[in-house]
């Protein structure tokens, strides 16, 4: 039963009750923390939603100079698909049970990821060599920005993936450890679709 | 509307949900300091909220101090004076009123009238608190950097926010942003915990429409927070770039005692789009867990079930959704599209439909009810009243034409005084008074009680009334002094001092609840089980106050809903929701033995 047709019923009613006595569980049928995961998505995809709005609505004014994208920023798209396909492999190999595969996945997830993160800090170098200091431009501000505010929720996963990976080091099983690289990888295409798209942004504007 | 089933129920098995896995506490500090039970995580959340809340009452009667006897006190200084406001607004909107009805109210309630043991993610639970302490201490110590604290008013608008000429500016506003952003992180990690709780770990029976409305109310409002809270977090990043970095998110071209600053092309505007696009559901965000917990309270001490529980809920989702779009309404003076103001004014009448609705069925439950005027019941029509008062004043200040002349003048601080401040405030007081023997075992002093809450009741309308009368002859709001102007005359000087000394006595009478609830925790008589004969779980406990784990060895089971009160052919007045439906005394098997 859905949100909706569930606030429709009639809870006084003799009928209803036989109905709700029977009633167990969540809402979801989803383990409490993949809803979690979810919520928390739902309210990052906020953060960035509005970002993405005020970026629009500062873009109008006078002194809105677009800046170019860098070649390195195409790279650092590929080398974060890489990590979310990476992630994705540790979970298939989590659901066979190779635990051997989850943890190379894991590592070369991480690995890619590290590598966006200095393949960010790079791009933020080479345009200020450019000459587009961020304070006297908005849109290299805002790109700044998201950049930032992206690797910073890139290094919150990252502390999930490294718990994970301790325990995969500890002797936890592809079993045991399933559920987290199934949250990382969640995260970590989430993050990637959530980049692919302020990229996109970047370029159109 | 009968509530007994009729038919037998067969017995059904024990709850479904799966059992959580504790974390027992090994040492004192993991169990009273760095706790993960939602329990003594709402008590520091509400000990925190209140301690900083004092704070906010104080700098409340700096504030009149100075308006009603101006040219007395040397220490007020224009500057301190806006500090002191812009510290007390942010302080009492967030991080008192917000912590305490999501933090407090909901840590402590949500498992226990969910049927669950705990919050789903307790370590997070418990992070959520330390952030939100840090987020105060942050803020208070922005009372000692150089400068002092912000005070470019609790909206923060820019440029003026950032601008030398305003106290504050350097570290002061830094330091603001940064404890809001704080906030949010530590308010994210408890509302993760709050709706996931609700949605997941309810018990056996517990349905969505069975849960207490004061659930739906946190709920909705966690909901709203999570969505909104965003856009204050966005601004409060890009405003300390601005303010640190020099970026021109929010800083137009312009001019600082004669010299032309590097900013340039900014929009304020865009900055008041986003702050009230988390400002307007703030509103509700303190507002509707106040609508279910008052709509608890006068269910419970009028012994009648909630007239219209469906469309209670309805009205409080539909205000939620609702709230996202009428942020525009505190803008109207901000030199936005004037076609937008046709739009935020038709909104914000219709949100009033389904609050206007909440207030009639609150009112039909008291009809015919069995009311005792206790001192729950006593804050819960206190509210309704207050809230009403405050509501129609909104219908004013909704409407463009009426709101232009009277932006920026003291109807407006008396109108959201009255709806966010003093009503929920109200709600606030009776939901303590009401539960106070869950969470102590003890009951408060009526005597005290009764003196905090007349003298509360009534000192804010001594407070509030005339208030309403100045921004009308158009006395403005954030003036440290107002000096010799046509329009301000002896009378409404008079009226200010008037003021003062009622803010002053209202302010005395809540060092009594503070005093009262001191005494009461050692001192108090102790409480019987279920003291108000509520049917909600959290009454139906093994222990009170309900130990770790809340429940006993079994999880309890749901069979109605939590407003079986005076049910017809029952013999007590009240139906726990948990009590087997073959359990309940009927009026002839009552005959029959």
């Amino acid at each position: 039963m859905d949100f909706f047709q569930e606030i429709r019923t009639k809870p006084w009613l003799e009928s209803q009750v036989e109905i709700d006595n029977e009633r167990s569980g969540g809402s979801y049928t989803l383990p409490s923390v993949k809803v979690g995961l979810r919520v928390f998505v739902a309210v990052v995809g906020v953060v960035f939603s509005l970002s993405v709005v005020a970026y629009s609505d500062r873009m109008t004014l006078a002194d809105w100079r677009p800046v170019p994208e860098p070649l390195l920023m195409w790279l650092n798209i590929i080398v974060l698909v890489g990590a979310s396909v990476a992630m994705q492999w540790a979970v298939r190999s989590a659901q066979r049970d190779r635990t051997s595969n989850v943890e190379v996945g894991m590592l070369i997830g991480g690995a890619c990821t590290l590598a966006f993160l200095a393949g960010q800090l790079l791009v933020v170098r080479q345009l200020d060599e450019l000459g587009y200091f961020a304070p006297t431009n908005p849109a290299l501000a805002f790109l700044y920005m998201l950049t930032g505010l992206h690797a910073v929720h890139i290094l919150g996963g990252m502390v999930a993936w490294g718990r994970t990976l301790l325990r995969i080091w500890g002797g936890a099983d592809a079993q045991q450890v399933r559920m987290s690289v199934e949250l990382c990888a969640f995260y970590w295409h989430f993050l990637l679709a959530i980049w692919l798209f302020l990229f996109v942004w970047f370029v159109i504007t | 509307m009968v509530d007994i089933t009729q038919e037998k129920v067969e017995n059904v098995g024990p709850a479904e949900v799966p059992e959580m896995e504790l974390y027992h506490a090994h040492s004192w500090w993991t169990k009273y300091v760095f706790c993960q039970d939602a329990k003594v995580i709402a008590i520091q959340y509400g000990g925190t909220a209140v301690a900083i809340g004092m704070v906010g009452l104080i700098l409340s009667w700096v504030m009149r101090l100075q308006l009603g006897f101006p040219e007395t006190f040397s220490f007020i200084s224009p500057e301190a004076y806006l500090q002191f406001v812009t510290m007390h607004g942010m302080i009492m909107v967030i991080y008192l009123l917000t912590a305490l009805f999501l933090g407090g109210f909901g840590n402590y309630l949500i498992p226990l009238m969910v049927g669950a043991r705990d919050m789903v993610f307790p370590y997070v639970n418990m992070l959520s608190y330390w952030i939100y302490l840090l987020a105060v201490l942050i803020l208070v110590a922005s009372f000692f950097v150089p400068g002092g604290p912000s005070g470019a008013g609790w909206t923060l608008y820019p440029p003026q926010a950032i601008l030398s000429g305003t106290p504050g500016s350097g570290a002061g506003i830094v330091l603001m942003l940064i404890s809001l952003a704080f906030f949010i992180v530590g308010f994210t990690m408890g509302g993760l915990n709050y709706v996931v709780t609700i949605l997941q770990a309810r018990t056996r029976g517990m349905t969505l429409m069975r849960m207490p409305l004061t659930i739906w109310g946190i709920f909705t409002a966690t909901v709203l927070a999570l969505l909104a809270f965003p856009a204050l977090f966005v601004s409060a990043i890009m405003m300390t770039l601005d303010s640190v970095l020099g970026t021109s998110f929010f800083m137009p071209a312009i001019v600082e005692f004669g010299e032309q600053l590097a900013y340039g092309g900014g929009s304020p505007v865009l900055f008041q789009h986003l702050f009230w696009f988390f400002g307007h559901p703030e509103v509700y965000i303190v507002a509707l867990p106040a609508f279910g917990v008052v709509s608890d309270l006068l269910s419970v001490h009028a012994r009648r079930h909630i007239f219209g529980y469906r469309m209670m809920v309805w009205a409080i989702v539909g205000i939620g959704a609702l709230s996202f779009v009428v942020w525009a309404h505190h803008m109207y003076v901000s030199g936005m599209n004037p076609y937008f103001g046709f739009f935020f004014a038709t909104t914000t009448l219709i949100i009033a439909v389904p609050t206007a609705l909440k207030v009639y069925n609150w009112t039909l439950t008291l009809w015919r009810g069995d009311i005792h005027l206790t001192l729950p019941m006593l804050f819960s029509i206190a509210f309704i009243i207050t809230f009403v008062n405050g509501g129609i004043t909104g219908l004013f200040l909704g409407n463009v034409v009426v709101d232009v002349p009277l932006s920026d003048t003291m109807f407006v601080v008396a109108h959201f005084h009255m709806v966010m401040g003093v009503a929920p405030i109200l709600v606030v007081f009776g939901a303590i008074y009401h539960w106070f023997p869950l969470m102590s075992g003890r009951m408060l002093n009526n005597a005290m009680g009764q003196f905090h809450f007349w003298v509360t009741f009534l000192g804010a309308y001594l407070i509030y009334f005339p208030m309403h009368y100045l921004g009308f002859v158009g006395v403005p709001r954030r003036y440290w002094e107002i000096g010799e102007t046509s329009f301000i005359t002896t009378p409404i000087e008079s009226l200010n001092a008037f003021i003062t000394v009622a803010a002053l006595i209202v302010g005395f009478a809540q060092l009594v609840f503070i005093y009262n609830i001191i005494v009461s925790v050692f001192k108090g008589e102790p409480a019987e089980r279920n003291p108000w004969k509520a049917t909600s779980l959290e009454w139906q406990t093994e222990t009170v106050p309900p130990g770790h784990g809340n429940f006993g060895e079994e999880a309890p089971v749901v069979y109605r809903w939590a407003y079986s009160f005076s049910v017809p052919g029952a013999v007590d007045d009240y139906i726990p929701q948990n009590v087997h439906p073959d359990d309940v005394k009927k009026i002839a098997a009552a005959e029959g033995d």
